[in-house]
């Protein structure tokens, strides 16, 4: 009965997407007239009401998975009647049905609250971004209920469900795909924004605040999200790697180079009214390249790590729906693209003028990364096959990061729409003297490569830069979103420090070791003094005990394991991580060799988890600029109301 | 300017959608094939997996007589589920010689006690040179020798029924 | 199953594909330099760096020394051996690249099949002149 009540309800707001799509249409066409005015008063509560019914059909799929249904398919194929609960109702997301019926309640849910709040935009625009977020809506639905119904049943009831892997029970795993699900579908958001403001011609200032902290929040969400993937690859795999340019890693890293770029756009166009075709095209692009992820991650096309449980079927949907969205909206610009005209202007020596080269060059890194995983698949259409990985991008990526890291360094200190470099030389020459020393000092560590050189100079004139736009100002006063900006610049160059210290200074050890026998990784004495087995509930282990000293200090304790599950039969290895505020050590345990001694692998890897904590600063940040963004409207709302009421009253 | 940016975009959907509809056609293959097909046999000399067999070279292959030549190992599950057809195959009338990968005897004289010998000699490849000098990227894999000891054929994966006489028909092209 | 998770959800089955592999390697005797890093500390670092930079065959997409692939360890195993040897690891990675053609090596040459991804950010580096020129040039 539940699950085809969420099936119902799942077909209602189908429906009702229809209906505010239509409504929205006629509303647009017939302008103010009577019956205008009528449908229009229409589209804001179906669009609430859409909300709330995907919402409740999402519901539905969660109570089925929290009692295990064994009759629901998805379940039966998904879940386990011994799962933890948690697990159990994180199971509702973590598989192709249920996470693209999260993605559309995520998207109606978004659509409601517009209609709920947003009083900004002329009511024109408004409806017609409403419309287009129904249709893109629309092809989800589809998707769902023709080709991927998560409530289907199964004609006899499962004797137990599948989905007992151990390995996909841990906490991240439960929360990562929901949070760049809310990237995406804050990017199709924005999509929805450009396209409404496409059709009422309607390209300004007050589409860009609407859409701006939609672009904010699905940015942060994209942040955090590739953050905490690319730690999980680190500790999990066991081999010290933290990116390696596999084809998923960019899928996931080519939104948020579009949003980043958006996100700049945006805001060039919210204060100056300025860039406005290009911020059209960019909240195009930046919804085309989280179609596009999607795309590369369901159907299967890329070699890549995901090739089992693909379907074809579906990446012909995600296809279809990629070329009718993006497609549809490049028409509509091409129609209206002597309608949206350039804006304000401004000099070359002006903020918005960095922000124009930054915007330039992030599209162009976002070009490179398109390119050099699209590639192989064009070459294996012809037939034969290329692999295209870290010697590839590293280099060609840094001939662009370069020039807009130093672009990032300086751009904040000019003014907007016309400034004079002589203006900003004292400061310019002092970020660069800040890199003199910090490329001195590396190389006196020791020299491995130009690019980490590079890299820890620049790192360290940004983060002095980052600082920069605070100088001479009351810091109570300077408003939350600068501290925003301040804040995700120095993020930035604290991962790039973190990235470049990994690749410099690691130090890797391969030891075959017997209990009590001592080793040296960088500065560490490490000694195997047991290996022993362990048994857990649904697994047996080989664990090393390892004491770790760290120069002439105490040592610590740390016990990596080698585990083999038995149902079903896998084996992962279960790194140990021991932190220091300089670095971590890592430490695996492997296999037994030929002459009964133990593999022992070993890291040093000085100051890698800056990496992390760069992002993790980068996306708060962003969560600043939100905040100040949102009380910043809030207030000027207020004012205009008090206005309004003085008016009134006099 | 900006109606040639739209332009250039919507080519490049066009490009890509027609692309991956494409690709998304074609069957999808993980083998990665090697490039020495076509080619003589590289140098080589290998021990003989057991004590009275003799030293394998590339010149043994060279005697007019086509062969098969498998990799294979003693851990390697898939090389279990080929053992009859190999067998099969030997029974057709293939001269098979095997080239077991990361292996000791012991293991390899266990393996053929257990699933059989259809090798006319066996060598031993501790450290994977033959395999990849001859551009082999897993076990097991079977390649055709023609009698002038050139790689003509290269079958990846386990042999199954069906591979049996697409393989007999390459040793016969070989000039069996 | 795995699979199913959103797009840097794969990365996290990246890792339990690369996981599922190696169920064999434990049982598998594998080749001396696998798992043993060379004396002379500049060549284990170049052979480090080559080994990065090659593809591992069987696995999905990885590199030969992020893997616990057999056949990893047996390429790592060669590429240790030649740079004892006092190869240069450009020859080392033409010899594979001969045997297992350009989808062995993670750094493509440029080549008849290879050229346009380096022609390709030579024409988006021309693109960003051209519009950072047309943005800000010459015309106001």
């Amino acid at each position: 009965m539940i699950a085809e009540l969420g099936l119902a309800a799942l077909w209602l707001a189908a429906a009702l997407a229809l209906l505010q799509l239509a409504t929205g249409v006629l509303a647009l066409r017939s302008g103010t007239s009577d019956t205008g005015a009528i449908l229009s008063a229409l589209v804001r509560p179906v669009a609430i009401l859409q909300g709330l019914l995907v919402s409740f059909a999402f519901l539905m799929l969660m109570w089925l998975f929290a009692r295990t249904d064994l009759s629901v398919a998805l379940v039966a194929a998904n879940s386990h009647s011994d799962k933890p609960m948690i697990f159990k109702l994180a199971g509702t997301w973590g598989n192709h049905e249920g996470s693209m019926l999260l993605w559309i309640t995520v998207m109606a849910l978004a659509g409601g609250l517009i209609g709920l709040a947003e009083r900004r935009l002329p009511e024109p625009t408004l409806l017609a971004t409403l419309s287009a977020q129904a249709f893109v809506g629309l092809g989800f639905y589809a998707f769902l209920l023709f080709s991927s119904n998560p409530f289907a049943r199964l004609a006899q009831p499962a004797a137990e469900g599948m989905g007992l892997n151990p390995l996909l029970q841990d906490i991240g795993l439960a929360l990562h795909p929901p949070t760049l699900y809310f990237g995406y579908v804050g990017l199709s958001v924005a999509f929805s924004f450009a396209v409404g403001a496409l059709v009422t011609r309607q390209v300004g200032p007050d589409f860009a605040r609407a859409m701006r902290p939609w672009v904010l929040g699905a940015w942060i969400f994209l942040t955090l999200g590739i953050t905490a993937g690319s730690y999980w690859a680190y500790y999990e795999l066991g081999w010290g790697g933290w990116w390696f340019w596999d084809p998923v890693e960019n899928a996931s890293l080519m939104p948020w180079l579009a949003a980043t770029a958006l996100l700049h756009s945006v805001s060039v166009l919210a204060s100056r009214d300025a860039l406005r075709a290009w911020t059209i095209m960019l909240s195009v692009v930046a919804f085309s390249m989280s179609m596009l992820g999607t795309f590369l991650v369901r159907s299967g096309i890329l070699t890549s790590v995901h090739a089992f449980a693909v379907d074809p079927e579906r990446g012909t949907f995600i296809l279809a729906l990629l070329a009718l969205y993006v497609g549809g909206a490049l028409l509509l610009f091409a129609l209206r693209v002597q309608t949206v005209t350039e804006g304000e202007r401004f000099a070359v020596t002006s903020r918005e003028g960095a922000l124009v080269v930054n915007n330039v060059l992030l599209s162009a890194i976002l070009g490179i990364v398109l390119l050099g995983t699209l590639y192989p698949i064009l070459t294996e259409a012809l037939g034969f096959r290329v692999s295209v990985g870290p010697p590839y991008f590293n280099p060609v990526g840094a001939i662009f990061v370069m020039p807009m890291l130093a672009v990032m360094a300086v751009g904040p200190l000019l003014r907007w729409r016309r400034d004079r470099l002589e203006r900003i030389q004292k400061p310019a020459v002092f970020l660069i003297v800040m890199v003199i020393p910090a490329i001195i000092l590396s190389l006196m560590v020791g020299y491995s490569g130009i690019l980490p050189l590079l890299g820890v100079g620049l790192a360290a004139g940004l983060a002095v830069g980052s600082f920069l736009p605070l100088r001479g100002r009351n810091l109570l006063r300077v408003p939350l979103n600068v501290w925003g900006m301040v804040i995700s610049h120095f993020g930035i160059a604290v991962a790039l420090f973190g990235m470049s210290s990994e690749a410099a200074w690691s130090v890797e050890k391969l030891a075959a070791l017997n209990a009590g026998d001592q080793t040296q990784v960088g500065p560490w004495t490490v000694d195997l003094t047991d290996v022993r087995p362990r048994a857990g509930p649904n697994w047996t282990a080989i664990e090393g005990t390892m004491l770790a000293r760290y120069g002439e200090q105490d040592p610590i304790k740390v016990a990596p394991q080698s585990r083999t599950f038995w149902s079903p039969v896998q084996q992962t290895t279960e790194s140990a991580l021991l932190t220091r505020w300089n670095g971590q050590l890592y430490a695996v345990m492997g296999s037994q060799g030929d002459d009964d001694r133990w593999q022992v692998r070993l890291w040093w890897k000085p100051f890698v988890t800056f990496i992390w904590y760069g992002g993790i600063l980068i996306g708060l940040g962003g969560l600043l600029a939100l905040i100040g963004r949102l009380q910043g409207d809030w207030k000027r709302r207020h004012t205009e109301r008090r206005i309004a009421e003085r008016a009134a009253a006099a | 300017m900006k109606r040639l940016v739209i332009i250039i975009a919507l080519l490049g959907l066009a490009g890509f959608v027609a692309l991956a509809a494409v690709k998304m056609q074609q069957p999808r293959d993980d083998f990665v094939r090697s490039a020495m097909i076509g080619q003589p046999l590289p140098a080589f000399a290998l021990p003989a997996a057991s004590s009275e067999g003799e030293e394998l070279t590339q010149a043994d292959f060279r005697d007019g007589t086509p062969r098969l030549l498998n990799v294979w190992a003693s851990w390697c599950v898939p090389c279990i589920a080929e053992a009859p057809q190999l067998s099969e195959l030997q029974r057709q009338g293939a001269d098979i010689v095997g080239v077991a990968i990361n292996d000791t005897p012991e293991n390899i004289a266990k393996f053929l006690a257990d699933y059989g010998d259809p090798y006319s000699a066996v060598a031993s490849d501790r450290m994977s040179q033959l395999q990849l000098k001859i551009g082999s990227s897993g076990v097991p894999e079977t390649f055709v020798i023609d009698g002038d000891g050139v790689i003509r054929y290269q079958h990846l994966g386990d042999i199954m029924e069906r591979d049996v006489p697409v393989l007999m028909a390459e040793l016969r092209k070989a000039g069996l | 199953m795995i699979a199913r998770f959103s797009v840097v959800g794969a990365l996290l089955s990246l890792m339990v594909a690369s996981l599922t592999l190696p169920i064999a390697a434990a049982a598998t005797p594998h080749p001396p330099l696998a798992y043993r890093q060379l004396d002379n500390p500049s060549r284990e670092a170049a052979a480090q760096e080559l080994m990065e930079t090659l593809r591992c065959l069987t696995c999905q997409s990885q590199s030969i020394a992020d893997s616990d692939a057999p056949m990893a360890a047996s390429m790592r195993h060669e590429v240790r051996t030649r740079i004892a040897a006092g190869e240069d690891p450009e020859a080392i990675r033409n010899w594979l690249i001969q045997r297992y053609g350009d989808y062995v090596s993670y750094s493509p040459q440029v080549g008849a099949a290879t050229w346009p991804l380096y022609a390709g950010p030579i024409v988006l580096l021309l693109i960003a002149g051209l519009l950072i020129r047309h943005r800000l040039g010459g015309k106001r």
